[in-house]
Formats: structure tokens, C-alpha cells, sequence
């Protein structure tokens, strides 16, 4: 019997040996996005593209040793609070170089100081809120800023709509579309040189499903245009709601809409809606954004979204500014992305400055027609 | 926004016509939480996330398995039926001897294990319903605007109301109900099969979220495994204010909570983001000032 469990322990022991023996050098991803709640088809859609680029570059060179690149995805549940608990477990337990995310800028925001704490650089995908990269210089983010957005989304409505009035509608739990609705209308009045040219600004929380109280408010106001950046289930809703009532205002949106969500629950009402976003699958910018294209429609046999491209392009950078930084130590990885210029992401091209962990980058503006996010324009900065 | 916009009468009717449209949505649901409530003095926390379930079973009746929708909304109600059966089997039977609190604690156990049985199996992206011509079109009266299944909400409403009315008042398996409400141990003397009963009102309760799940997710077409907990937490409160046990009081106190959502909505524009803060408050002050609710009956417990 002794001998029995001697020798079973020896072949247990032998058991364990090549597997130490093997295992290769890793470094880990956190992913750090909404999987669960309101916001989970955002991310999904970035979990997409890094799984994507997961898939074409598996490894990392770091001097002569190969370190194999390992996802810890953490679901966020479209909470602040989760976020903020999602966040401390990524550097807690799973130990991670670097982050990617979140979709959704409150939820970054919620976890931003656990990264700065812990020293683990994070790069946020498309959250555009200026606050999550302000006063952090451990987040950094691969699409443009909101104050970018708005002007963007408000020279569209004067100049291409000649609309004189608008309506906001917020939702108020989201800094997101607080800080996009802000920037907006800040712009749209000094184009119109108007102070009284917001008519009307209206409230919701995420996860609401009824607008009809707000929206008959605004039916006999004289508006042309309503700016309602929000999460796409609950925009989608609004404006199915808007049309049923009679309105025939044009709603104009973020790259929060960017989602096929977005159009299969607003259906028929949504067509119209205008919105902008990060990039256009028929407007390549960089030698990567060919072959994101190609290897994305490859892999998911469909069309990538503006959103997919920046989970692809933040992994990507992760990867570079490891290889520039010749270290997997997280402090050395975060000062290599503090001096990324002029990185081919699939996006665009990726420049941060000393005082900024945001790069400049072009917008552009899609129109849902026939059920599908078309190409109408791309502004530059 | 200036007071004189608001008191618009084309505005002000189609405000109400929004709120009688929420609120029947409302009560439609809250008539099967109460009616549990009545029979087995059991707050069902898991009553939200049945509703949650014949959303989606409807849902892939008809676009999985391209169903004709009635037959898909039919397979759907008698589906979750069965399961609010089962549900009651598995969590509450075993317990049904123990404290009352122990049932409560088993029913949010069950809650939480359907939403994220709901997340594994139907995933966490929204789905959307799809589109039912008969329901989903738009109708003017004036200047007011309907949704076409915004009338049968409360239609269905009604129909329910006065049905479950008759079946507890009127027949013999609503005098069993009525037995073991009063008392289980003195109904199972008196030849009641308690475990029948029981199971027949969890059955129904169960028909009812379904319908409510059916009927919510065709006005606001978007699924998702959470998103019966805020449909399940108002149709609590509109159970309570109406007298939490009282099938009359659930109705009237969904169109009462509809009503002043739409209304807080409506004239403090500025306070709409909390809405639902309104709701909860709402519930305090009923049960600090009136815990039987409206239309509950005072109850002395016996020692």
C-alpha cells in the first residue's frame, strides 16, 4: 500500500515537470469591458477586435525571450461600481501588464485611479470623455476626445442641416453623453450665434425603456434637429418612440450608436439617424487597416464595426510599445505608449504628446440607410 | 421649459394617454405578483425574471423557430407557466415549513440564478423583438398618438382582472385558494391538496409575467437576460400601493405609479433622471403611512 502511494506520487510529481518545463513566458492583457448589462454589445464589439488581433500576433518579442500574450477579460456589467471592482481584480489578481477599455467613459473613469495607483498602463479603446485620460498619465486611448465630437456633430447640424434650434436629450448617468451633449451644444450656439439655440434639454437614466413623457414636451417645440448621445438600445428606443408621437425631427447621435443593436431594435425609425464615428471600412488610412478589414471579415464573416477597429489598434499598440519598451515591467510599458508617434493603427495614425494621452485623429459621419451605418463623410481635425 | 408650454391640452391629453399605457403595462404585471402574495404570503423576487423568461421564449418562437406569433406568444405563456411551476417546486416547496424569511432569501436566490442562467444561455447582447404588424402600429386620435398594443395592454388588463376575480371568488378551486390563504394546516384538513393549490397559483402568476413580458417587450422591443429587475422592483411597488395581496389594488396601483412617473416626467423636466427614485420613495411613504396599501384590508395577527 505504502509503495502504491509512493509510486503514485512520484508519477504525479513526474506529471508536473514538463508542464513547468514548457511553460512559456507570458504577458497578460486585461480586458476591461461591459459583457453583462446595458452596455454589452459595446463590449463585445472591442472584445471583438482584440481578440482578432490576438489571433494574428499570439506573441510578443521582448529582447530573445518570446512571452505569449494571455486575455484576462473582466466583465464590467455596464456598472460604475462593478467597474471600479472589475478593475482592481485585473491588477489584483490576474496581475496584468496592460488594460484595454472600456467601452462606456464613466466606466473607464470609475476604474481610472486603480490603474494610476497600481501603476499598470491602461488604454482606453473608445472612450472619448476627456476626463479619463485627464489628471492620469497611466490611461491612454487610441480614438479622438469628445470636445472633437461635438463640434464635429453641431458644424454637421448648422452647416449641412441649417438647423437654428436644437433639443439635447441626455442620458444623465452617463458622463459620456453628459460631456457629449455639453461640447455640442457649447459649439452649435456659437455657430448660430445663438444663446437660446438649445430649446430644450431632456433627462433619462440608462436602462430606461419609456420616453414618451420627455418626448411629448418637445412636440410642439420648433426644433430642427435633436443631439441624443446615449447608450444605442435606449437612443434607439428614443427615437422609435419620437417617430410613434409624430415627431419628424432628425436625430443626430455619437459613435455610441455604432452598433447593430442600434438598428435592430429601432428598426424602420432609425433610418435617418446621423451619427458620428471612429472609422469607415472603405477608407483605409494605414497599410493595417487593410488587413484588419480583410482578416476581421475572415474571422466573423461580417463587416467590422467603427468600434472593433480601436479593440484591434489598442492590443496593437500594447504589443509595440512592449517591444519599444524591451521589458514587461508595466511602469517602462506605460512611459514606451507615453512615446508612441506616429503609430500605424488600423484607425489612423497614433501620436501622443507630452501633455496629452489623447491622439488626434479624424472623425466620421455615417447616416443609417437600408438598415446599414453608410459612409457620408470624414472630418478632419 | 416654460409653465405655458406644458399646459398645452393636446399635450396634456397625450401625457395621459402615455401614462394609462404605462400604467396598465404596470398592473398587468403586478395582478400575478399579488396574486402569489395573496394565497402564499410570498414575495416572489423571482417574479421579474419569469417575465424576463416568456420574453425570450416568445422571442425565439418567433424568430428561431418562425412560429406564427400567436402560436409562438401561446407556447411562450404555457412554457413559463411550467417553469413558475417547477420554480416553485424546486425553491419554495422544500422550505414551505420553515420562516418565512428563508423563502424570501430562496426567492432572490432563484432571481439571481435565472438572470445569469439568462446571460449563459441567451447571452448578454440585447436581442430585438420583432416587429408584429397588429401590435405594433401607430394610431391617431387627433392629436393624441397610440401604439396599437397599448390598447390591448389594458384590455388584456381588464379581462385578467375580472377573470381571476371570478375564479377566486366564484369557484371551488378559488374557495381552495382562498382556504389555504387563511390556513394551510386547518385547508389540509379539510381534504384540500395544499401542494395543487399552490401549485396552480404559481402556475397562473407565472402565465401572467409572461403575458406581461410578451406585451412589455412588443412596446419597448429589446431583450435582455436583466431586464426584468426594474419591471419586477415597480411591479412590487404598484403591488404595494394598491394593498400587496389585493388583485383590484395591483391594477389600481400600476396605472397610480404610471401615472406619476409619466406626470414627474411630464412637469419637472429637470427631475427626470430620477424617475425612479420617485417610484422608491413613493413605496416608503406607503408603507410609513398606510402599510395595507389602498385597497389592503388591515390585518391582526393572531398570537
Amino acid at each position: 500500500m505504502k509503495r502504491i502511494s509512493f509510486l503514485l506520487a512520484v508519477a504525479v510529481l513526474l506529471c508536473l515537470i514538463p508542464a513547468a518545463a514548457f511553460s512559456q513566458n507570458v504577458v497578460k492583457f486585461g480586458v476591461f469591458e461591459p459583457l453583462t448589462g446595458a452596455n454589452a454589445a459595446g463590449g463585445a464589439e472591442e472584445l471583438d477586435g482584440v481578440r482578432l488581433a490576438q489571433s494574428l500576433y499570439p506573441t510578443v518579442k521582448v529582447g530573445n525571450t518570446e512571452y505569449k500574450i494571455e486575455l484576462a477579460i473582466a466583465d464590467n456589467k455596464s456598472d460604475k461600481v462593478e467597474a471600479a471592482n472589475a478593475g482592481q481584480s485585473l491588477v489584483d489578481r490576474d496581475k496584468v501588464q496592460v488594460v484595454l477599455g472600456s467601452w462606456g467613459s464613466g466606466l473607464s473613469m470609475a476604474a481610472g485611479p486603480i490603474f494610476r495607483d497600481a501603476k499598470v498602463p491602461a488604454i482606453g479603446l473608445s472612450c472619448t470623455n476627456p476626463l479619463v485620460t485627464k489628471g492620469n498619465p497611466y490611461y491612454f486611448r487610441v480614438c479622438f476626445i469628445d470636445p472633437f465630437q461635438g463640434t464635429v456633430m453641431a458644424t454637421y447640424a448648422s452647416t449641412n442641416l441649417k438647423a437654428k434650434k436644437a433639443v439635447l436629450i441626455r442620458e444623465v448617468s452617463n458622463d459620456y453623453s453628459v460631456g457629449l451633449a455639453k461640447f455640442f451644444s457649447d459649439s452649435f450656439v456659437a455657430l448660430t450665434k445663438d444663446k437660446a439655440a438649445i430649446v430644450a434639454t431632456l433627462n433619462y437614466n440608462t436602462g430606461d425603456q419609456d420616453f414618451s413623457a420627455q418626448l411629448t414636451q418637445i412636440k410642439s417645440l420648433k426644433a430642427n434637429v435633436i443631439f441624443a448621445p446615449g447608450n444605442y438600445t435606449e437612443s434607439a428606443l428614443i427615437i422609435k418612440q419620437a417617430r410613434e408621437l409624430g415627431i419628424k425631427t432628425p436625430f443626430l447621435g455619437g459613435d455610441t450608436w455604432e452598433i447593430a443593436e442600434f438598428i435592430s431594435v429601432g428598426k424602420t425609425a432609425v433610418e435617418g439617424a446621423v451619427l458620428s464615428t471612429f472609422f469607415d471600412n472603405d477608407a483605409p488610412l494605414t497599410p493595417n487597416s487593410k488587413i484588419f478589414v480583410a482578416e476581421y471579415q475572415k474571422k466573423y464573416g461580417r463587416m467590422p464595426s467603427g468600434t472593433a477597429v480601436l479593440g484591434y489598434d489598442g492590443y496593437l499598440l500594447a504589443i509595440d510599445a512592449i517591444k519599444r519598451a524591451g521589458s514587461i515591467d508595466t511602469v517602462k510599458i506605460r512611459d514606451a505608449i507615453a512615446a508612441t508617434r506616429k503609430f500605424p493603427g488600423a484607425s489612423g495614425y497614433i501620436t501622443f504628446t507630452a501633455d496629452s494621452n489623447d491622439p488626434v485623429k479624424s472623425a466620421v459621419i455615417k447616416e443609417v440607410k437600408g438598415g446599414k451605418f453608410m459612409f457620408k463623410t470624414t472630418v478632419n481635425p | 421649459m416654460r409653465h405655458k408650454d406644458i399646459m398645452d391640452l393636446s399635450t396634456f391629453l397625450q401625457q395621459l394617454t402615455n401614462a394609462a399605457s404605462l400604467g396598465s403595462l404596470y398592473s398587468l404585471i403586478a395582478i400575478g405578483y399579488t396574486m402569489v402574495y395573496g394565497i402564499l404570503r410570498l414575495i416572489n423576487f423571482a417574479h421579474g425574471d419569469v417575465f424576463m423568461l416568456g420574453a425570450y421564449v416568445a422571442f425565439y418562437g418567433v424568430a428561431s423557430f418562425a412560429l406564427p406569433w400567436w402560436i409562438a406568444f401561446i407556447v411562450a405563456i404555457g412554457l413559463t407557466g411550467l417553469f413558475g411551476i417547477l420554480l416553485e417546486r424546486i425553491a419554495y416547496r422544500p422550505l414551505r415549513d420553515s420562516p418565512r424569511i428563508s423563502l424570501m432569501i430562496s426567492a432572490i436566490g432563484a432571481s439571481f440564478l435565472i438572470e445569469n442562467l439568462g446571460v449563459v444561455i441567451f447571452g448578454g447582447r440585447p436581442k430585438s423583438f420583432p416587429s408584429i404588424p397588429l401590435f405594433d402600429t401607430v394610431l391617431n386620435f387627433g392629436s393624441v398618438s397610440v401604439l396599437s398594443v397599448s390598447l390591448f395592454i389594458p384590455a388584456f388588463t381588464l379581462i385578467i382582472l375580472f377573470a381571476l376575480l371570478f375564479i377566486v371568488n366564484r369557484t371551488k378551486t378559488g374557495m381552495a385558494m382562498r382556504a389555504v390563504s387563511t390556513d394551510v394546516e386547518a385547508a389540509r384538513l379539510m381534504a384540500i391538496d395544499v401542494n395543487k393549490v399552490i401549485s396552480f397559483t404559481f402556475g397562473i402568476g407565472s402565465l401572467l409575467a409572461a403575458l406581461g413580458g410578451i406585451m412589455w417587450s412588443m412596446k419597448y422591443p429589446q431583450l435582455n437576460p436583466l431586464m426584468g429587475i426594474m419591471p419586477g422592483l415597480k411591479c412590487f411597488i404598484a403591488a404595494v400601493i394598491g394593498g400587496i395581496g389585493n388583485i383590484a389594488g395591483a391594477v389600481l396601483g400600476g396605472f397610480l405609479l404610471g401615472f406619476i412617473e409619466i406626470m414627474v416626467a411630464a412637469f419637472l423636466p429637470a427631475l427626470t433622471g430620477y424617475r425612479d427614485a420617485f417610484s422608491f420613495v413613493l413605496l416608503i411613504l406607503v408603507l410609513i403611512v398606510k402599510p395595507s396599501g389602498l385597497l389592503g384590508k388591515k390585518q391582526t395577527v393572531k398570537v
